[in-house]
């Protein structure tokens, strides 16, 4: 009976985009609406499983994976902003708006290359990738964990958050990127497109979830464990904890980039709000509360929390902060294994 | 005599002005149980420091097998085989007696053989032996974190094994056990013995009986009786610092 929750859940999430092929009207049609805020969700669950990878499984509890997931969503919209090409208010054969309004005479040379999708879609995970392993190496050297790994995260997301803000950075500023026209010859903004871009993000969903289940049912995934439990012990038992920390925040860092990839085509915007302490706050209460160190819990904390999320903006937008502060509080105190440990219990 | 074997010789340890280990001599051979007690403050733990490299003598002669220890590291001093097992029991809560064990045993432990990692016949038959030998053979797909206070200092022992090491020093392995579980633990490092030198560090008496070895009574850093246990609970001296108090 297990072994079909997760295949059942799979094929719900495929079907609900089909239903929104159902005639205007039909009971049991799914709105546009519904289908890229679910597209939106898958997304968020990649984040969630990157997260767990960190936190559930290693003990690096990150408040900067935002930073890795908006790094990814840039990558992929400076390639969607080289795709607008004439089409720009501006009429620019090359530069995007923005340039040509800040009077860039040329493309800056960290835009090269961006014009083609492999190239950007490699940087999305790179990136990241990247990053992590600069910050990984330097805390993880100087053996930094618990509490202050957490605050240099979040001190990460937060200074990029600045600094993506900043006109000069070639980034476009506050406004970030918008206003995508196609994506591999891609019409966006079609039904066809919400289509394709839903089914990239599911099929990337069933991708890293399996590769993770693979990983972490090896010795590797063990030793990850046994680090959470007791760093010091297992140096004693002549594992370089340093290397074992590293390879999974990295890995855990390109998977939240490629989620970041993924997300931006769906919602047609990043900005440097992505950036937002905030925003890594929330995919550790969703990873908490379905309950972390599971990559089950992981993906249903995501849905659920963003399910409650936009019933709850729907009609008291000011509510959200308090309810995510309460759930960041009440969820380590009253149900520490999450959702997960409530319904095996 | 220095080659085979632990040697100490005139080892002094002084901290600020306080001599934890005064010209202490010990010599124990490859095979040997040796129990090590003395009041608090006699400079048992300084000794096992000093064996392991994480306190350097003053002055005197530590070797092993004919490797000077108070110049080696200690993570060198480790992989010569020389295991230490610390009072407080540190097992993995969240992994298996059988995945504890298979942690601890030798093999490449970088994270991309890790990732790659088969447990093979020949590794999966050492496990086994060791969890019969620790007396888990039972408990082998169960968390650590479920294991009785006893146990997981067993467990934590076979890990110890799993190293394949020489020598094992072991500090206060009974304190807070069960006397059932004392005298299952004296017959397990009785038997760990023979095939490897054991020092076993400890204050109950009844516990040091019961391994039935050779015993040194340390006092002030030095050493000030050594032999049987009825010989040391006979010696005046002793009665007069330890025993009698």
């Amino acid at each position: 009976m297990r072994r079909l929750v997760l295949p059942g859940i799979v094929a719900l999430l495929a079907l609900l985009p089909l239903l929104n092929l159902l005639p205007e009207g039909s009971p049991f049609r799914v709105s546009d609406f519904v289908v890229s805020v679910a597209g939106k969700w898958l997304c968020y669950a990649i984040l969630a499983l990157a997260l767990d990878l960190a936190w559930g499984y290693a003990g690096i509890l990150s408040l900067g994976h935002g930073a890795f997931f908006a790094l990814g969503g840039y990558a992929i919209g400076m390639h969607l902003m080289r795709l607008i090409g004439p089409r720009g208010v501006y009429g620019h054969p090359v530069l995007p708006d923005f340039m040509v309004f800040l009077g860039y005479q040329e493309l800056p040379w960290f835009w090269w290359g961006f014009g083609n999708f492999p190239f950007a879609l490699l940087m999305a995970l790179l990136v990241p990738g990247l990053l992590a392993f600069v910050v990984g190496y330097l805390a993880f050297r100087s053996r930094i964990t618990g509490v202050y790994l957490s605050i240099i995260t979040q001190a990460m997301t937060y200074a990029l958050m600045l600094a993506f803000f900043r006109n000069d950075m070639g980034f476009g500023g506050n406004n970030g990127f918008t206003d995508f026209k196609e994506l591999l010859g891609m019409p966006l903004n079609t039904p066809f497109a919400r289509f394709v871009l839903y089914f990239a993000a599911l099929v990337a969903l069933v991708g890293c979830f399996l590769v993770s289940a693979a990983m972490t049912r090896t010795k590797f995934g063990r030793v990850l464990a046994a680090i959470r439990d007791g760093e010091s012990r297992v140096r004693f038992l002549g594992y370089d904890t340093l290397r074992h920390k590293l390879f999974i925040f990295v890995l855990s860092a390109m998977m939240a980039g490629l989620a970041g990839a993924l997300y931006v085509p769906i919602v047609g915007i990043i900005n440097p709000g992505e950036f937002s302490p905030a925003n890594s706050i929330e995919a550790v209460v969703w990873v908490a509360f379905g309950g972390r160190g599971t990559l089950v819990g992981a993906v249903l904390g995501a849905f659920s929390v963003n399910a409650l999320k936009t019933w709850l903006t729907s009609f008291a937008p000011d509510l959200w902060l308090i309810v995510l502060g309460i759930l960041f509080i009440a969820v380590p105190l009253l149900m520490p294994r999450g959702l997960i440990g409530m319904l095996r219990r | 005599m220095s080659g085979e074997g632990l040697y100490l010789d005139g080892v002094t340890v002084v901290f600020d002005g306080f001599r934890a280990l005064n010209t202490l001599s010990l010599l124990v051979a490859p095979g040997e149980l040796r129990a090590v007690i003395g009041p608090n403050g006699a400079g048992k733990t300084t000794m096992m420091d000093v064996i392991t490299g994480k306190t350097r003598p003053a002055s005197g002669i530590a070797r092993f097998e004919g490797h000077d220890l108070t110049r080696m590291e200690e993570s060198a001093i480790a992989n010569l085989g020389i295991g230490r097992k610390f009072q407080k029991p540190t097992v993995f809560d969240a992994l298996t007696v059988f995945e504890n064990l298979e942690l601890a045993l030798k093999a490449p432990r970088g994270p991309v053989a890790c990732l790659r990692w088969r447990l093979s016949g020949a590794a999966r038959s050492a496990i086994e032996a060791t969890m019969e030998q620790v007396g888990l053979r039972e408990r082998a797909d169960d968390p650590a974190g479920l294991l009785s206070h006893g146990q997981r200092q067993w467990l934590e022992i076979g890990m110890l094994l799993m190293q394949d090491p020489k020598l094992l020093l072991v500090d206060e392995p009974v304190a807070g056990m069960t006397d059932h579980e004392t005298a299952e633990t004296a017959r397990l490092l009785a038997g760990i013995a023979g095939d490897r030198s054991v020092v076993v560090v400890e204050h109950d008496l009844d516990f040091v009986r019961a391994l039935g070895c050779r015993v040194t009574v340390l006092h002030e850093g030095t050493m000030l009786s050594e032999g049987s246990i009825d010989h040391v609970q006979a010696d005046p001296r002793v009665v007069e610092v330890y025993l009698g108090r």
